[in-house]
């Protein structure tokens, strides 16, 4: 076996051209699929945490049917107090939960006494709310960093729009679910702002003073952000708690809550799946690549030497053998393209992250792109590539295995 | 019992419609030991016949028995097995593996298709590397050495392995008359040391004074069988 990998290798070395032609284009295409899994999926990675940490959360519990009209902020279709109640026991036997926020949004009238316009409005519990969002602190840009009761934070659009300012007074007027009117007065504690996606026009109260304005009894809760403590596992505790919480129904026995993933809320999702969609595609570029270009060296490789093959052949060397001395070949081909290739893409990812490269998503800006080399994605690619190339050499080596001696010394 | 014994071969190559009868009901017997030629002009089935003998082709009709095997039993696999076990080639062109040295390709049966371990293999291989006066390029490719050269280790890889016959297709034809002489000598010097068969195949009538027996090829019929012994015909 060693000896079938010396004579392979040094027939790579006798035709050193082709060989490095071919190892170089494998190692080009491996250099790009890493770089590009690697810095898509720290744009990823950096834009879904932007996205979960300043306003979705990672998943978000409503009562059902409420998504289905989330434009109009429907008061009538807030989880009970019953609703609420029974959701923190669930969530309690759940530890990968970190955190969870109740919110109660609501539109509602924002005037400066001058001019007025429509918000949207969240009401929240503070420190329930910054446990869950870790980024929403980072989002006031004016004012203290903190939601006080009788204080509103607001976006920086509107704040800009109605020239208001932080301490300024402002009235908030809102339509409770009977449909009587109500104001009340706050002063600007603060402005944020904006974010992508839905929400990013959001005003923010305490909770109580939502109640207040609504003249809510007990707390009717329109959303619950949560946040888990491992992002990897979305999947699997979104299915645990949505287990656990699809045995709550109403009286026609329907189910109560609606639980969904950020994938669901985000438009981003869909740029997401696009990159990982792109990802793949790159990947089968890359298979095409090596076995194009693997095949095309092994039909040579073959056809130069059909009399040095009709000579082995002929002193007695089993097919079987020769089948495997072509195949460590393509295979070696195979493996020196991916060494070569997962070093430059290791060399070219740690200048990227020296040089950093910033990137701007909507309205942030500044995004530092931290690409990464995983274990993982190399070990997939390489075996990926190699196997491709083992397949590749697979025809012309069989085509070596299966000729007749005779017709090969004959042959000139 | 000798160790080949041809009975009415025939070999006809079939390509369309074109027919070719490259050997015509040729009987002969060979001893083991002997040290053999085939004679003829271009054409006249030399090569057909030892690749009949050397297991790498079937004849049409016609009984062939090598070393007590009838060739046309074997499967493509037990002939490349049979080769290995006993049968030694060496070739016109010298086919020698470009990427193995002078040693590394007299090491190649044993290595590829005998298996034999390290020590032995490298007794046996320096041993004929020195008895065909190619010890001290042991460490050279062959595009460094000269064609008498190549030929030389060329019949040590036939012999490395132990066969009980040796076949070699025109092994002269690409040598200068000087060289040639001297690998034939050194053919012989083998079988007169190892006792193995050698059979050759040659249109250079310079040659055969060499041999032993010469059977005569014309047309794909055995014409004559001569007895001779270092150069003397009868
Ligand atoms: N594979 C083949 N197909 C058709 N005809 C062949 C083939 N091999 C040899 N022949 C023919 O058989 C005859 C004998 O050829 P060969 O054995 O090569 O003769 P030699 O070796 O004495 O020159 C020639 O007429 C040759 O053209
Ligand atoms: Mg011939």
């Amino acid at each position: 076996m060693i000896k079938l990998f010396k004579i392979a290798l040094r027939n790579l070395i006798r035709f050193k051209r082709r060989t490095f032609l071919t190892t170089s284009l494998i190692a080009v295409g491996v250099l790009f699929v890493m770089v590009f899994i690697s810095a898509s999926s720290s744009f990823n990675n950096i834009i879904i945490g932007q996205i979960t940490d300043s306003m979705l959360g990672h998943i978000q519990v409503h009562k059902r049917g409420y998504m289905a009209s989330i434009d109009s902020l429907p008061l009538t279709l807030n989880l009970n107090e019953k609703g609420w109640k029974k959701f923190r026991s669930i969530a309690k036997e759940i530890p990968e939960i970190e955190s969870y926020s109740p919110r109660i949004k609501f539109g509602a009238m924002f005037s400066n006494f001058i001019d007025s316009t429509n918000i949207r409005i969240n009401g929240v519990y503070p420190d329930m709310e910054v446990a869950t969002i870790p980024l929403l602190l980072s989002r006031i840009k004016e004012g203290g960093k903190a939601i006080k009761k009788g204080e509103i934070l607001i976006p920086e659009l509107l704040a800009i729009g109605l020239k208001v300012k932080i301490g300024d007074s402002v009235v908030v007027i809102a339509t409770n679910r009977d449909g009587s009117v109500n104001g009340m007065q706050f002063q600007v504690g603060g402005i944020i702002e904006s974010v992508t996606g839905p929400g990013g026009r959001d005003g923010y109260i305490h909770i109580e003073d939502a109640k207040d304005i609504l003249r809510m009894e007990e707390l009717e809760v329109s959303e619950i952000a949560l946040r888990i403590n491992d992002f990897s596992k979305l999947d699997k505790i979104n299915n645990i708690l949505t287990e656990k919480l699809s045995g709550n129904k109403n009286k026609q026995g329907k189910q109560i809550f609606d639980i969904r993933t950020w994938e669901k809320l985000s438009p981003f999702y869909n740029i997401s799946k696009m990159i990982d969609i792109m990802t793949i595609f790159i990947k089968f570029m890359l298979i095409a690549i090596v076995l194009v270009s693997i095949m095309n060296v092994m039909i040579m490789a073959v056809y130069e030497r059909i009399r040095e093959i009709g000579t082995i052949a002929a002193i007695g060397t089993m097919p079987e053998k020769i089948l495997a001395l072509f195949l460590i070949e393509g295979f070696s081909l195979g493996v020196l393209g991916v060494i070569i290739g997962n070093i430059l893409a290791g060399m070219s990812i740690f200048l990227m992250n020296v040089i950093k490269i910033t990137f701007n998503f909507s309205r942030q800006t500044g995004y530092v792109l931290a690409p990464e080399l995983k274990m993982g994605d190399i070990i997939f690619v390489s075996i990926v590539v190699i196997v491709v190339s083992v397949f590749a050499t697979l025809q012309p080596a069989i085509k070596a295995a299966k000729m007749e001696p005779v017709e090969a010394l004959r042959h000139v | 019992m000798s160790l080949i014994s041809a009975v009415d071969i025939n070999k006809i190559y079939r390509s369309g419609d074109i027919e070719v009868h490259a050997l015509k009901s040729v009987d002969f017997e060979i001893e083991s030991g002997s040290f053999i030629s085939f004679i003829g002009p271009s054409g006249s089935g030399k090569t057909t016949l030892l690749n009949l003998i050397g297991c790498l082709d079937k004849p049409t009709s016609g009984k062939l028995e090598v070393a007590g095997i009838l060739t046309s039993d074997l499967s493509r696999r037990e002939a490349a097995f049979f080769r290995g076990e006993n049968l030694g080639f060496i070739f016109q062109d010298f086919n020698l593996i470009p990427v193995l040295t002078v040693y590394e390709n007299v090491e190649y049966p044993l290595l590829l298709v005998q298996n034999l371990p390290q020590k032995e293999r490298s007794d046996r291989v320096y041993s004929l590397l020195e008895k065909v006066g190619m010890k001290d390029q042991v460490d050279k490719y062959p595009d460094q050495i000269s064609g008498g050269q190549k030929q030389r280790v060329a019949v040590a890889r036939a012999l490395v392995s132990k066969p009980r016959l040796v076949l070699a297709d025109e092994p002269t034809a690409n040598l200068d008359s000087k060289t040639a002489f001297m690998v034939i000598d050194i053919m012989r010097q083998m079988r007169d040391d190892y006792g193995v068969t050698f059979i050759f195949s040659t249109h250079d009538p310079k040659i055969v004074g060499e041999v032993e027996t010469l059977f005569t090829l014309v047309d794909g019929v055995l014409v004559s069988t001569k007895k001779g012994k270092g150069g003397q015909n009868d």
